[in-house]
This record gives structure tokens, C-alpha cells and sequence, in this order.
């Protein structure tokens, strides 16, 4: 039947040198990752940096500009229908009819992909219990809470027992408590399905939490990919934050020590890269003392994927820290492709 | 992707129906303006003008207006189910639709045939409040034939709403829509006055608006007068019909969501 199919089974997704430009500026940049079979894969990134355009192409929604990219073994650019039959996606925008009853919307779905009534209705009645929602199955979707539209979008997106499930910022806009409450749904779907997700966020404890491994792209390019545990033991094993009356000086100061592995100043903070922090405080004070510098703050604390990510992209990843300019040109970027 | 999905249509025609039922408001809104035109404009126009043309004969302006209205509901009702491609963008609802493995114009026949259902049950609902009034339609054989009528120009219409629909990227192009198409196609079909003795541009006009022959025929049927012979109207909008259904399934498979 499908060779390509059989060939590629290890890998649910497999993306090589994806590039897609809107008018000659590259939402995504040359870009090369793979998900494993029942992983959980996390893009990690700031808005506009090309994480929803990778999940359209991957969807076969838009068309890519150049490189290939197989899902389940099916390519792209010549099996389409394949995919979408293999594929559940939970987008960032909510995409449910509110005129419905919850039922109704997976009702609809399954209809939609063919699938066949005893199916159907075994179907609906697993995946509405496997995110609590069966006892709201005949309410309408209007009358849902925003975690609840949530989880049901999840569960519609694993109706047609698809391999692969993208979730385009699943806890985009909700508050802490059902965050929590759906990383718990994600984590048991992705046990009891066996399936492989794709996850995309600009939250940093979302794919520390959640993920096998994490990419993190930045202006549509992947800068490196591993588990959130190395990623964060690249960094270095301890992070000292100074705020000094001269970071620069205190920099060129810091210059000449080796556990010193990384310096940068943001936002008016020294940030310093070392090993064996608690060791390390008593001497930078006497060192800024000797230099007669004034230490106003020093902080320590073990890295987390933010600073990861200020590492690689020499940011943060909040919006609101970037410049007005990014902002803007992130806000034209996502206008452009809707 | 090729290919037409039976079940798809059906899911579409479904949810459509659903949304009809449940939109309460909606359906009295659309009831209640033919309504208004009838007893105020109807009634009015009825009592204070008689008409002189030939053909005119025992027939007052009430009779006259019925198929009008008729003719107006499916206008509004036929192109506003293709414009709710609008809704379904800005609600997100396309993206799920879009992503299916489902062929586009397996999409847009779900939609006409969803907004034909709810179209020709309004178009219905006129006829029985119009009923109430004294209209009276001579037998089941015109009823049937005044049907597919309605069925032709609702479908025409749901065409050429998904064709405007796939064109627009926001909400702000329906009130484009309403005000320089929807309402000159109304005034414009002879669903209020009668085409006789225009002055030319006007007539010209007329006679370039699809819907002028559909009010006409509906006219024919149901009270014997018409401008045009039955098997023009029928055929113009039978092209009228071809040509939007394939308009609008060509500008929805290119439209992206």
C-alpha cells in the first residue's frame, strides 16, 4: 500500500528546511524538528515568531514556500487528505458554535470526518468523559465557561482518533487555576491516547511542565532544540542578578573570571551566569566594594526556561518587554495571516 | 478531497436548521418586517391608489405586493445564510470546517442547501400571513410551482452571498453588501411597483436585476399577471442559479481562512 507510510512510523512528524514567506518576509526561516511517536513536543516562542504558520502548513492549510515536511509519514504537498484524516487540532481562537450543545459540536465533527454512528456515539462518550464534560454534554456551548470551551475543543480534536494533535496555546487567556487544570487533561490524553502532540506557547512553565522537548523559535527561526532540564543546565547551574550604581564597569570587572560563563545587562540588572551561586554573593559584593560600585539587590535562583530563552534570543519572552517596533510588526505579522 | 461528501452536505444542512430554530429572534425579525409592509404599505397603498394598467384588473395592490415580499424575504434570508461565511470567520468556526478533510464544494452545498431550508420555510411563513389578509393561492399546482421558483432564486442567491462572503475579510463588508447590493436588487425586481411604463433607465435596470424575473414568475403563478413569459424567467434564472452556485463554490476554494 503506502510505503511512505511504513517507513516513517517512528516519527509523527518530520519537518526539513520549512521556510514560508508572506511577501517576501519569512514567518518561518529555514526550520528542521521532529516529533517521536506518543511525545510531547513544545514550540516555545513569543507571538508572531511563526509557531501558528508551522501548524497551518503542518495542517495542510497553507502552503509552504520551500522544504519538506511529512506527518505520519504523509507528505504535505501530496497527501493532504491523509493528514487532515491523522490530525486533530485545538487552534488558538475558539472555533466552536455556541448555537450547539457540546454534543452537538462533536456530533458535527464526526459527521464531518465520516465516521460511522456506532463509532460516533462510543466516540463522543469517551472523549467527553476523558475532559469531565459529559454532564454538560446537552448545554449550550454559549453557557460554557472559557475552560470548558477548552477542554471540549480538545476533545473534538480527538474524536477521529487522530495520531497527531496540535494544540495552538491551549491555556492562552485562562486564569491559573484551569491552566493547571488542563495541563492535567493534556498529560492524561497523551497517556491513554498513545498520541503525539505538537504544543505551541509563549508560557514558560507551560512547556516546562508539559513537554518531552522543547524548540524555541524566535522570529521564525528555531534556535535549539532538547528536554527543558537540559535546556536549562545549558544555561548554567546558577543565575545572579545584581543591581549595581555601574553594570557595565561591574562587567568589564567580571571579566577576567572563569565561573563567570555568561554576563549581560537587561533592564538595568547585571545578569550573571555562574557555578556554586550561594559561594558567590559575598565576593561580588567585596568585588563592587573594592571598586567603590554601590550593590543595591542581588538575587539567586536556578534557571528556568526564561532565562533559557533571554539566552538564545538575548530577550525576554513577554510581550510586553519587546520594543514597540516588534510589537507592532508582530501584530502585522498575524494580521497578514489570517 | 475530491468529490462530493453526502454527509458532510447533511451535517451543514443540520447545524443550519439547529441555528434557525434557535435564533428566535431572528425568525420574528424576519417575519415581522414583510409583515409591517403588508399592513402598513399593503393596506395603505391599497385603499388610497388603484392601479391603471391592463392586467390590472380586480387585482389591488395588496395581491400585488405579496409576491414582492415573498420575492424580498428570499432576497434577505438566501443572501444573508451565504454571508454568515462572515460569522463563521469572525467566530472561528471556518477554521474547523476548513480543516476537515472535506472538499470545498462539498462545504458550499451544505451551506445553499441550509439556507435554502430556512429560506423557503420564511418564504412560506409570508404566505400564511398573507393568507390572513385575504391573499388566496388558486391550487397545490401553483403553490408547487411558485416552490421551485422560490428555490431557484434562493439558491441563486446563497451563490452569490458565499461568492461575496470568500471575497471580504471582516464583518465591515456586510454593510457594503446590504446597502449597494441587497437593497438596489430589492427596489430595483418590481416588488413594489409595477415594470409598465418605466422611463428607460429605470427599466433598464430592472432588467438587469436576476431578481425582477423572479418576482414576476412568483406574480404569474400566483396572480396571473406577469411582464415577462413564465419560460424566460424560468430560464434566466436558471442561469442566474448555474452561475452564482459556480461563482460562489470557485471564490470559496480560494479563499483562505
Amino acid at each position: 500500500m503506502d510505503n511512505s507510510a511504513d517507513s516513517n512510523k517512528k516519527q509523527a512528524i518530520r519537518v526539513s528546511n520549512l521556510t514560508k514567506e508572506f511577501n517576501g518576509f519569512k514567518a518561518i526561516d529555514n526550520i528542521s524538528f521532529s516529533v517521536e511517536e506518543g511525545e510531547i513536543f513544545g514550540m516555545l516562542g513569543p507571538n508572531g515568531a511563526g509557531k501558528t504558520t508551522t501548524i497551518r502548513i503542518l495542517s495542510t492549510t497553507l502552503k509552504a514556500t520551500k522544504g519538506e515536511a511529512f506527518v505520519w509519514g504523509y507528505d504535505i504537498s501530496k497527501q493532504p487528505d491523509k493528514i487532515r484524516r491523522s490530525i486533530g487540532i485545538v487552534f488558538q481562537d475558539q472555533t466552536l458554535d455556541d448555537r450547539l450543545t457540546g454534543m452537538e459540536n462533536l456530533d458535527f465533527h464526526a459527521r464531518l470526518y465520516g465516521m460511522k454512528r456506532n463509532l460516533r456515539e462510543k466516540r463522543i462518550k469517551e472523549v467527553l468523559h476523558l475532559v469531565d464534560l459529559w454532564d454538560k454534554r446537552n448545554t449550550l456551548v454559549k453557557y460554557y465557561s472559557g475552560g470548558m470551551c477548552r477542554r471540549l475543543e480538545i476533545a473534538r480534536g480527538l474524536m477521529h482518533y487522530p495520531r497527531v494533535l496540535f494544540l495552538d496555546e491551549p491555556t492562552l487567556g485562562l486564569d491559573a487555576q484551569t491552566r493547571h487544570n488542563i495541563w492535567e487533561h493534556i498529560r492524561v490524553l497523551n497517556k491513554r491516547e498513545k498520541i503525539a502532540i505538537l504544543l505551541t506557547t509563549h508560557y514558560m512553565d507551560e512547556a516546562d511542565t508539559l513537554c518531552n522537548r522543547v524548540g524555541i523559535i524566535d522570529k521564525g527561526k528555531i534556535l535549539i532544540i532538547d528536554e527543558p532540564e537540559k535546556l536549562k543546565n545549558m544555561v548554567g547551574k546558577d543565575l545572579i542578578s545584581i543591581k549595581v550604581s555601574s553594570p557595565e564597569k561591574m562587567m568589564q570587572i567580571l571579566s577576567n573570571f572563569e565561573w563567570v560563563s555568561n554576563k549581560r545587562v537587561y533592564d538595568g540588572l547585571l545578569h550573571l551566569e555562574v557555578t556554586e551561586g550561594e559561594k558567590r554573593i559575598p565576593f561580588l559584593i567585596n568585588l563592587a566594594q573594592r571598586y567603590s560600585l554601590s550593590v543595591d539587590l542581588v538575587s539567586l535562583r536556578r534557571p528556568t526556561l526564561e532565562d533559557v530563552f533571554l539566552h538564545f534570543t538575548g530577550k525576554r519572552i513577554r510581550e510586553e518587554e519587546g520594543t514597540l517596533r516588534e510589537r507592532i510588526s508582530a501584530r502585522i505579522r498575524s494580521r497578514r495571516r489570517r | 478531497m475530491r468529490g462530493i461528501s453526502f454527509e458532510a452536505i447533511y451535517v451543514l444542512w443540520l447545524r443550519e436548521l439547529k441555528a434557525f430554530i434557535r435564533a428566535r429572534s431572528r425568525i420574528v425579525g424576519n417575519i415581522v418586517q414583510p409583515l409591517f409592509f403588508m399592513a402598513i404599505l399593503g393596506v395603505g397603498f391599497k385603499s388610497s391608489m388603484r392601479f391603471t394598467g391592463v392586467g390590472m384588473q380586480g387585482i389591488d395592490y395588496l395581491q400585488f405586493l405579496v409576491p414582492g415580499l415573498i420575492g424580498m424575504t428570499i432576497l434577505f434570508s438566501s443572501m444573508f445564510a451565504g454571508l454568515s461565511i462572515l460569522w463563521d470567520r469572525q467566530f472561528g468556526f471556518l477554521r474547523e470546517i476548513m480543516v476537515a478533510p472535506v472538499s470545498r464544494l462539498s462545504l458550499v452545498l451544505g451551506r445553499v442547501a441550509g439556507g435554502m431550508t430556512t429560506t423557503i420555510l420564511q418564504a412560506l411563513s409570508i404566505l400564511l400571513i398573507a393568507y390572513l389578509f385575504g391573499f388566496r393561492i388558486k391550487g397545490i399546482m401553483e403553490l408547487l410551482l411558485s416552490i421551485i421558483f422560490m428555490i431557484l432564486i434562493g439558491t441563486g442567491f446563497v451563490g452569490m452571498g458565499v461568492a461575496f462572503a470568500s471575497k471580504m475579510e471582516d464583518m465591515h463588508g456586510f454593510q457594503i453588501v446590504m446597502n449597494f447590493i441587497i437593497m438596489p436588487i430589492f427596489f430595483l425586481s418590481g416588488a413594489l411597483f409595477p415594470l409598465k411604463g418605466l422611463p428607460p433607465w429605470l427599466g433598464f435596470l430592472t432588467y438587469i436585476d436576476p431578481l425582477t424575473y423572479g418576482v414576476d414568475a412568483l406574480r404569474g403563478i400566483m396572480l396571473n399577471i406577469s411582464y415577462f413569459p413564465l419560460a424566460i424567467d424560468f430560464v434566466i434564472l436558471a442561469i442566474f442559479c448555474v452561475t452564482m452556485l459556480f461563482t460562489g463554490a470557485v471564490f470559496f476554494s480560494q479563499c483562505e481562512v
